[in-house]
């Protein structure tokens, strides 16, 4: 452990413990928070007792399959997209000004178009994970040696051989951070769009206790959420920092 | 110079008119049940300025969105320039920015909404912490490869640190600034109208959320055009001095 990632720990357990305190001589009242250490109690009464298993795999569910279809398809557009200059010129302010449109308004649109299920949370999760995937796949593409792509002309590779077999790998790390910005989108898209109107999920649970001044609930929730989040998101990035690694050769 | 202006200005015609066809073609196939045409929406649009509804509700999404935007500016800035000058704090502190980065902030939505109450801090709350993040990271970064020639230069001339960061980080680093300024003014954009969303009495966010309960579809694909509208505008200029700004250095 270096020393920063002690200062990290004890930064966070301080941090807590301050909370803690706070909560316990009531500085902050219990409507507004909880001590941490109820929010883990509460936490393990609630896995324990199963009650919200139901909301926690709906959520997680949509939030695969919001995701695999993205990077699938993200990956597959770039591919696509990647031999033809005009077309991106065409497509290139559509992804730089993307992520600046607030995509939650379109999620009225898609119930409307597809009925209170979960497809449009799906498909919400879905628009915001696939863009980051496309642009980074082919900001990835851009950064291949032109000796490999020789190379693989020299051995007669085909189009389709020469992206899979020789493009896609060499970008893989630029196409892992899309993947690990995908899961992250795909999880705001998922319960942002809970949150705004669902019959379920952990971001509709979150908000439903919220309105009812049900902090046993909504605390635990949010404390999951966030290490969940927390949680994928790091183990992607050891992943990537390895493959930047070994493109760099050492 | 010139043919890379028009060249630029043909391909954003392009897409407009891509978008355009695709969203009539989506209203061909749903009907007027789901959706609005673009005319019939440019249309309601016109008659929703022409009126006086909507301007108390812009009003007060524009004034919470400016001060979101001030303050993730200023509080994220200064992070940004704390552990750009602070290698041991930019260690500590990096990866917790990236973690807090990538979680979905709506989640904090509630414990925001019960430490500030409904109404205009809890939403520039929730803008400000949407934007203070990217724009500490893009600092940081920024300041942390400023060349190191530059501030040996001024090491030599023996400025304070005050004046360091005015006169040498500040104009060196500016191009990467602004990229996170930029990306930081689209979040918080968002995060305001989020907030808007969930829990408000007024403004566009919660316009939209109205619509939707009462199924007003007019509205509804009115208001998502101003927002997208306002906000690929603001972006498409900001993209372009950026790579202004980027390209004179």
């Amino acid at each position: 452990m270096t020393r920063a990632g002690l200062w990290r720990i004890a930064l966070v357990t301080g941090f807590a413990g301050a909370i803690e305190v706070l909560c316990l001589t009531g500085t902050i009242d219990k409507i507004t928070m909880q001590a941490p250490h109820r929010m883990l109690v509460d936490l393990a009464k609630m896995i324990a007792s199963g009650s919200m298993n139901a909301a926690i795999a709906k959520t997680l569910t949509n939030a695969v399959l919001a995701f695999l279809p993205a990077i699938a398809v993200g990956i597959l557009t770039a591919v696509a997209l990647f031999p033809f200059k005009r077309v991106r010129n065409v497509l290139d302010p559509l992804f730089a000004t993307y992520y600046a449109i607030p995509v939650f308004a379109f999620y009225p649109l898609l119930i409307v178009m597809l009925g209170l299920g979960d497809a449009p949370q799906i498909l919400l999760g879905f628009m915001l994970a696939v863009v980051a995937v496309i642009i980074n796949t082919l900001n990835g593409l851009d950064r291949v040696p032109r000796v490999l792509i020789k190379t693989a002309r020299v051995n007669r590779m085909g189009p389709l051989a020469t992206a899979f077999g020789v493009m896609l790998p060499s970008a893989a790390p630029y196409v892992l951070t899309g993947v690990k910005l995908a899961v992250a989108y795909s999880l705001i898209g998922i319960i942002g769009a809970e949150f705004i109107m669902s019959r379920g999920g952990m971001g509709y649970e979150i908000s439903f206790a919220y309105n009812n001044f049900d902090n046993a609930i909504m605390y635990p929730l949010i404390l999951l959420i966030l290490v969940v989040s927390i949680g994928v998101n790091t183990l992607l990035g050891l992943w990537e920092k390895r493959l930047m690694l070994r493109k760099s050769g050492r | 110079m010139k043919a890379q202006t028009r060249n630029a200005a043909i391909n954003t015609v392009l897409l407009l008119v891509l978008v355009t066809a695709a969203w009539q073609l989506l209203y061909w196939s749903f009907g007027d049940a789901a959706l609005r045409s673009p005319a019939q929406t440019l249309a309601y649009t016109v008659k929703l300025f022409s009126g006086e509804m909507i301007w108390p509700h812009l009003r007060e999404t524009m004034a919470a969105f400016a001060v979101a935007l001030l303050l993730a500016a200023v509080i994220g800035l200064s992070i940004g320039f704390t552990l750009g000058y602070n290698r041991f704090a930019a260690d500590v502190f990096e990866p917790m920015l990236v973690a807090l980065y990538s979680i979905p902030k709506i989640t904090l939505y509630p414990i925001l909404l019960l430490m500030f109450g409904l109404g205009m801090p809890a939403k520039v709350a929730f803008g400000a912490i949407h934007g203070i993040i990217p724009i500490a990271l893009f600092t940081m970064n920024a300041v942390r490869n400023v060349r190191v020639v530059l501030i040996k230069t001024g090491l030599v001339l023996n400025l304070g640190r005050g004046e360091m960061v005015r006169s040498i980080l500040f104009p060196a680093a500016l191009p990467e600034i602004f990229t996170g300024l930029r990306v930081g003014f689209s979040l918080t954009l968002i995060g305001t109208l989020l907030g808007e969303m969930f829990a408000s009495q007024r403004g566009l966010g919660y316009l939209l959320m109205n619509a939707i309960g009462l199924h007003n579809i007019d509205l509804l694909m009115a208001l998502t055009t101003i927002l997208i509208v306002f906000a690929a505008t603001a972006s498409i200029v900001l993209l372009h001095y950026d790579r202004k700004i980027h390209a004179r250095l």
